[in-house]
């Protein structure tokens, strides 16, 4: 399966060193005494050849390091400039179009660790740059040609999670032609989505929202379904995947795959405790309130009150959930155009909700007038006025919120679209919570009016809480099966915020969808057609190069004791018939967990070898290499 | 001028300059450092970064040996506890450095000599407020045991 690709440097080369020291303009020149830190470079043992440059990085920069490879037969780079997070692959590219194996450059950061943060101490910044160049010469001296290990890569998708993200990842892989396998724990596709009533923006129906995406993914020669199923074992690595996937209560059947995608979404939070949900009848959550009105079970309702950010935000969880904001504006602007829509059906379909006690009062009338004055600002409106009102006055909806996250192009207009209906916007803050209690057999609402600096009562029908979408309290059991990192909140960790959304720090696993943050049907499109692309590129060229940074195990060292596969969170490392460590390279990260653990020193990184290291600390603290 | 830079001076007039090691993940604290440089953060210019791919690289051999070699402080700096690259193995460090720091304590070190800290990509500030308060406990502290000092 693994192929080494042949090897073109001779290792017995006694090294000849090459140093480059960038002056990045005035951002090193200015701070750091160049031309000194490149004929102090010339100094150190094995360096045939340094120089200076204004901006290594710039093409007149770039031949300089290809032509001294030629000319002075360098069989070792270094750049002394900015960092090797941004700059690395492009002097590694260079080197390696010379001829050189990549893995005999060396990036020393003169920059951002030393001219950057030490701008006012040019002397002793001076003495920094040299050291940290002894230091780059110290380890490029012990660097070794490494060859990238060629992974073949099975063509087959596995998608976790069918939802909006996951089915979408898995037409999407199947479009392109690779068998998919798409596991979905429930019974039926639709995730999340399927439950609720109707989408913000479109306003359609959700349940015909996706529905034309359901039938796709059915209907699909190369999806393979798996309803009520759940992965159980995950073996293997990129290309190699062996899964172990059980309907409920049946027994478990492997299939091999090269990518997979986890789209396994996430849950509602239930406030239990806040707000007097579950304490008081018609006091329901975002989703609840969904279910309501897709059942067309909505009780009669007079006013309602919907209280934003409840439990998110630095109360029981840090983040915004993102779209609780554009829901519950959604369902106010529902509120006030469909509620005739939503009724009616209640008593035929059972009681989901009690009936709102004040409907029980004599003075509804009365109370309906107050409600609809205080709704309006204005006294005394006559019948011929009412007449002409729409049907928002007929119910009070007030949304008590902390800022109103209307973001984007379509949302800030929904917004006002509400306010145009008279939904009221209420702002509190953390050191004035709206209070929901029950005083004479009604629901009343306390809350701080931010302007007025007063506080106020109002009674309400029904409260609708909107809680932040949490991370599924077994995605841990998951994130150690496929040895992906879950966040402090629970959600899957990405490789990179940025520039990696949809990636997993180990390849061959991707993710999309809730199960990596609150995220609408929008961006869990998105993610999910995103996380597939990326899983069949490595499918559609058939293989992959590993990063040649992993661990290595010295056979006359090892005494097999196992340490090092207890430690490694990839599961890279097992016992061979000869009863010692062997790593399997597709799988190591290159982490290096297993090399300091292990008590016989058996187990080193290649690339970033013990004797490196401590050949850069020696360098650091003596004068010499 | 900022205090952390004077306090680098004062360091250098009492003719002792310290020699510190910062071990930083590339994920989170190699980052953390790039950012304070990129925030142009000043701070004393006594320590050398060496770049590890994970914290739990750091071998405790590593910390012995370059204590060994005169360093008179080792900063261990890694990703935050659950959010490692290479999903726990910061856990890993912090059990090994509370091991080295009871370790070194019986060498003759003081176990603040041996710090580990928690450095995120996007803290960049924390790294210079580390590098600052660090070096000037090795300041307090004065040359290492193998540098003649106590």
């Amino acid at each position: 399966m693994i192929h080494m690709a042949e090897t073109k440097v001779n290792e017995s080369e006694k090294p000849r060193i090459g140093v480059f020291v960038c002056s990045c303009g005035s951002n090193i020149g200015g701070f750091v005494d160049v031309p000194s830190v490149a004929d102090y470079a010339k100094t150190l043992p094995d360096v045939v050849y340094a120089t200076q440059n204004m901006y290594t990085c710039a093409e007149d920069g770039l031949s300089n390091i290809r032509e001294a490879i030629r000319k002075h037969n360098l069989n070792r780079v270094i750049v002394a400039s900015c960092t090797p997070r941004t700059h690395a692959p492009l002097f590694q590219a260079t080197c390696e179009s010379a001829g050189l194996n990549k893995y005999l450059f060396t990036f020393v950061n003169i920059r951002e660790h030393c001219s950057w943060v030490h701008m006012k101490e040019k002397d002793l910044a001076t003495k920094k740059s040299k050291d940290l160049i002894r230091m780059g010469v110290a380890r490029a001296r012990l660097l070794k040609p490494q060859e990238e290990a060629k992974v073949e890569v099975e063509p087959v998708g596995l998608v976790i999670g069918g939802g909006v993200s996951g089915m979408t990842a898995a037409a999407s892989l199947a479009d392109m032609g690779f068998p998919v396998h798409l596991v979905e724990r429930e019974g039926d596709l639709g995730g999340f989505v399927k439950i609720l009533n109707n989408l913000y923006v479109t306003e359609k129906s959700a349940a015909e929202t996706i529905k034309p995406l359901i039938e796709k993914v059915t209907a699909h020669k190369n999806i393979t379904l798996h309803l009520n199923s759940s992965v159980k074992s995950v073996e293997g690595f990129i290309g190699n995947y062996e899964v172990g996937i059980a309907p409920k209560g049946g027994e478990e059947k492997k299939y091999k795959v090269g990518t997979i995608v986890v789209a396994t979404g996430a849950l509602e939070f239930v406030p239990e405790g806040l707000y007097g949900y579950n304490q008081y009848p018609n006091v329901v959550t975002l989703t609840e309130f969904e279910i309501l009105c897709r059942k067309k079970t909505l009780p009669k309702l007079k006013s309602v009150a919907f209280i934003q950010c409840v439990g998110s935000r630095g109360q029981k969880m840090s983040y915004c959930s993102r779209i609780c904001c554009n829901v519950a504006i959604k369902n106010a602007i529902n509120i006030a155009d469909n509620y005739e829509d939503m009724l009616g059906v209640m008593e035929k379909q059972g009681t989901l909700v009690d009936k709102i006690p004040v409907e029980k009062k004599a003075t509804e009338e009365i109370l309906e007038r107050r409600r609809r004055r205080r709704g309006r600002g204005t006294e005394g409106e006559g019948d011929a006025e009412e007449v002409k009102l729409g049907p928002s006055e007929k119910i009070e909806v007030t949304v008590f919120n902390r800022d109103v996250m209307a973001y984007g192009v379509e949302h800030e207009l929904t917004y006002n679209k509400a306010r145009e209906k008279r939904v009221k916007f209420n702002r509190y803050t953390l050191d004035h919570l709206p209070k929901v209690f029950m005083e004479d057999n009604q629901l009343k609402v306390t809350y701080f009016h931010e302007t007025l600096k007063l506080e106020r009562t109002m009674p309400v029908d029904m409260v609708v809480l909107s809680t932040p979408l949490v991370a599924q309290p077994d995605a841990g059991d998951l994130s150690k099966m496929l040895k992906v990192p879950l966040g402090q909140e629970g959600f899957f960790l990405e490789a990179h915020v940025k520039l990696r959304p949809v990636d997993f720090a180990t390849d061959g696993i991707y993710v999309a969808g809730t199960c990596k943050g609150p995220a609408d049907i929008t961006e869990a499109v998105t993610q999910g057609a995103a996380a597939a692309s990326r899983a069949a590129t490595p499918m559609a060229k058939g293989y992959v190069q590993a990063e040649a940074l992993s661990s290595v195990v010295d056979e006359t060292k090892c005494t097999g004791c196992g340490t090092c596969i207890e430690v490694c969170p990839y599961g890279a490392l097992r016992k061979n018939e000869k009863g010692i460590a062997e790593v399997i390279v597709a799988a190591c990260k290159g982490c290096g967990c297993c090399g300091a653990t292990c008590p016989e020193g058996a187990i080193t990184m290649t690339n970033y070898t013990d004797a490196q290291l401590l050949a850069e600390a020696k360098a650091a603290l003596q004068e010499e290499v | 001028m900022s205090s952390d830079v004077k306090g680098a001076h004062e360091a250098g007039e009492h003719g002792f300059e310290p020699k510190i090691i910062v071990f930083c993940c590339n994920w989170c604290s190699y980052a953390g450092a790039d950012l304070a440089g990129v925030s142009r953060l000043q701070m004393p210019p006594y320590f050398r970064v060496i770049r590890v791919m994970c914290s739990a690289r750091v071998d405790p051999e590593f910390v012995l040996r370059a204590f060994k070699k005169g360093a008179d402080g080792i900063l261990v700096a890694g990703c935050h506890p659950a959010d490692c690259h290479y999903i726990g193995g910061n856990y890993r460090t912090r059990r090994r450095i509370a091991l080295l720091k009871m370790l070194i304590q019986q060498f003759g070190y003081d176990p603040d000599r041996l710090r580990l800290e928690w450095i995120s990509a996007g803290e960049g500030e924390k790294f210079q407020k580390t590098i600052t308060e660090f070096t000037e406990t090795i300041n307090e502290l004065g040359p290492s045991p193998m540098r003649g000092g106590g």
